[in-house]
């Protein structure tokens, strides 16, 4: 673990990555102790105030510190984006290794039924989903996950597949394990640094999902400061005051660049051509 | 290319269209609202709701009530829209239109932008044009639409005034109108394609700069523009075929929001509409007809590769 902590430092988006990841931690941990102001603290004096001492960020349109309220929102963002993928991987994995393991007729109604789930374009799967379950964070994110499962599922069998023929799982077979012991216990555990990388990357899509949702009014709800509701409700006042809208912007940005970069590094750390 | 091939290519469609038909009926069927009560009002009264669900047929069982939409939906007929009345086929068909016309559109702009960067990048590799297209990249994939959509309209229309931030206008009707209107919403939607796009014309590029074919080009003593544009251009746009059919998918759910801000009534904005309406047959023909046009893109894109590409054959 720590060597691959190593190896990830060694390239340089895994380093600018974790950084980023470090400082984005800090704030879903620290963010309401780290704030400079009550997030939900209106001043009507200090309406649209721009960038300077008092609100380094500036204020929004109720006179609320724009810093402190990405910091607070930095809560009701990653973890629920994290957990989405979480989530969506875990399901995938399972359904892909099951679908691999079983092989022959079920592999392939399982694999064209999830090219055709697949087929529906991910965000609008997504909507759907929130609108049945209901407008919120809790929803929103279990449509996410239910969104990543498929994708996940592919490329968990892709690698299932190679793991399949290995010699250990054959053992396993003429030992006369069941089904779900060689799938949970033989095969999974095997096939889970690739999935990995995959769902890292993922997680900066679900950033933007998740954000999305919000922005669309169907995830997170208003007093909450989500990122994405943040930029919905400051587009009407971008007249006065851009600032309001351009931080939880860039906020959601650096968030998916973290974990893009990060993903990279970890493809590159794990790679085992490179032993250097 | 063999008929058994194209004709499994079809078959494929055929059943994704179908569970996609099961998937958006069982979760609009699951929708916590009563269509009868969505058409009348709350307040209408018990025997106004009985009969219309009679004459809606909510009563049968949920399998004839799927088949009775799926038989209709074949013939483009979706059912009257709960909110306005009117069919929902046609209205749906008439915003798909407006919605291709900017996806097209996306598609072209990206490819101008996209490719030259790519072959650029790949040319240059390890250069300052290799490293900006890189950021560019990572840049692109990291800004969700709405995030880009919004900063845009800030800057080229509230702060520049260059742009007309919202509306649409037919390019029937006043051409450059249209044009004005849509560069915008082609503007937000190409660029998260052009980060996809570049990274992968760059790479392809680079395979085909390092073959034995290229090499014997340039060892004949070709201009290096020639090798460039005549046979490396060619064989790395190849696999951007299939990368583009897959950015379709991103393309229709970023349409959603794009049309939802810049405020285009294509068909992700019937849908937004339709949702926040709980408009049951609007949503369900939406979200039929955006996944049948991804299916059908895919598939285009497969033949396209396969006819392009004289060394597969399928059979």
């Amino acid at each position: 673990m720590t060597d691959l902590l190593r190896r990830l430092m060694r390239t340089p988006q895994g380093a600018i990555g974790l950084i980023l990841l470090a400082v984005l931690a800090a704030a879903c941990l620290f963010g309401p102790w780290l704030a400079p102001h009550d997030p939900e603290k209106m001043d009507f004096l200090g309406r649209f105030r721009p960038l300077g001492a008092q609100n380094w960020f500036g204020a929004d349109q109720f006179g609320r510190d724009v810093l402190s309220r990405l910091l607070v929102g930095a809560r009701s963002t990653l973890p629920m984006a994290l957990a989405a993928t979480l989530l969506g991987t875990v399901a995938g994995a399972v359904v892909g290794t099951a679908s691999a393991y079983l092989g022959g007729r079920w592999d392939e109604a399982i694999m064209r039924t999830i090219d055709a789930v697949m087929a529906v374009p991910g965000l609008l799967l997504a909507l759907l989903l929130v609108s049945t379950l209901g407008n919120g964070a809790g929803n929103a994110m279990i449509a996410i996950a239910v969104t990543f499962a498929p994708g996940m599922a592919r490329v968990t069998r892709a690698v299932a597949l190679t793991v399949r023929g290995q010699d250990y799982v054959k053992s396993a077979t003429v030992r006369g394990e069941s089904a779900p012991w060689i799938i949970f216990r033989e095969m999974l555990p095997n096939v889970m640094a690739p999935v990995v990388i995959e769902a890292t990357i993922r997680v900066s899509f679900a950033v933007m999902l998740f954000a999305t949702l919000s922005f669309l009014g169907l995830g997170a709800q208003p007093p909450a400061s989500e990122w994405g509701l943040m930029v919905a409700e400051a587009r009407q006042y971008v007249h006065q005051a851009p600032w309001v809208l351009i931080a939880p912007s860039l906020a959601i940005a650096l968030t998916a660049i973290a974990f893009n970069l990060l993903g990279d590094g970890l493809r590159d750390a794990m790679n085992p051509r490179d032993e250097r | 290319m063999s008929v058994s091939w194209l004709l499994r290519r079809l078959a494929l469609i055929l059943y994704t269209v179908f569970i996609v038909s099961v998937l958006v009926f069982g979760i609009t069927q699951a929708l916590p609202a009563d269509a009868a009560v969505t058409l009348l009002g709350e307040n209408a009264t018990a025997e106004a709701l009985n009969a219309i669900r009679e004459r809606l047929g909510l009563g049968d069982p949920i399998w004839w009530q799927y088949l009775r939409w799926v038989g209709h939906a074949a013939t483009g007929d979706f059912g009257l829209s709960m909110r306005t009345g009117q069919p929902v086929g046609p209205e749906m068909l008439t915003a798909l239109g407006r919605s291709l016309l900017l996806a097209v559109a996306a598609i072209l702009v990206m490819l101008v932008i996209a490719v030259p960067l790519g072959m650029l990048a790949a040319v240059r590799q390890g250069k300052a044009a290799d490293m900006a297209t890189g950021l560019i990249s990572y840049l692109g994939v990291s800004f969700p639409e709405f995030v880009t959509a919004t900063l845009l309209a800030m800057l080229l229309a509230d702060s520049l005034q260059w742009l007309p931030a919202t509306g649409y206008v037919s390019p029937l009707e006043d051409f450059g109108g249209a044009v004005r209107h849509l560069a915008l919403p082609v503007l937000t939607a190409s660029l998260i394609l052009v980060a996809h796009v570049a990274r992968m014309v760059r790479s392809e590029t680079l395979d085909v700069l390092h073959s034995d074919y290229i090499r014997a080009a340039r060892l004949k003593g070709l201009p290096e523009r020639t090798v460039l544009v005549r046979h490396a251009l060619r064989n790395a746009l190849l696999p951007v075929v299939t990368i583009v059919a897959l950015d379709v998918g991103y393309l229709l759910g970023g349409i959603i929001v794009i049309e939802e801000i810049f405020a285009i009534p294509g068909i992700g904005r019937q849908l937004m509409v339709a949702v926040t309406a709980r408009d049951l047959p609007s949503i369900q023909a939406g979200a039929l007809i955006m996944s049948a046009t991804y299916a059908v893109a895919n598939t285009l894109a497969d033949v396209a590769y396969a006819v392009l590409d004289k060394r597969i054959r399928y059979d």
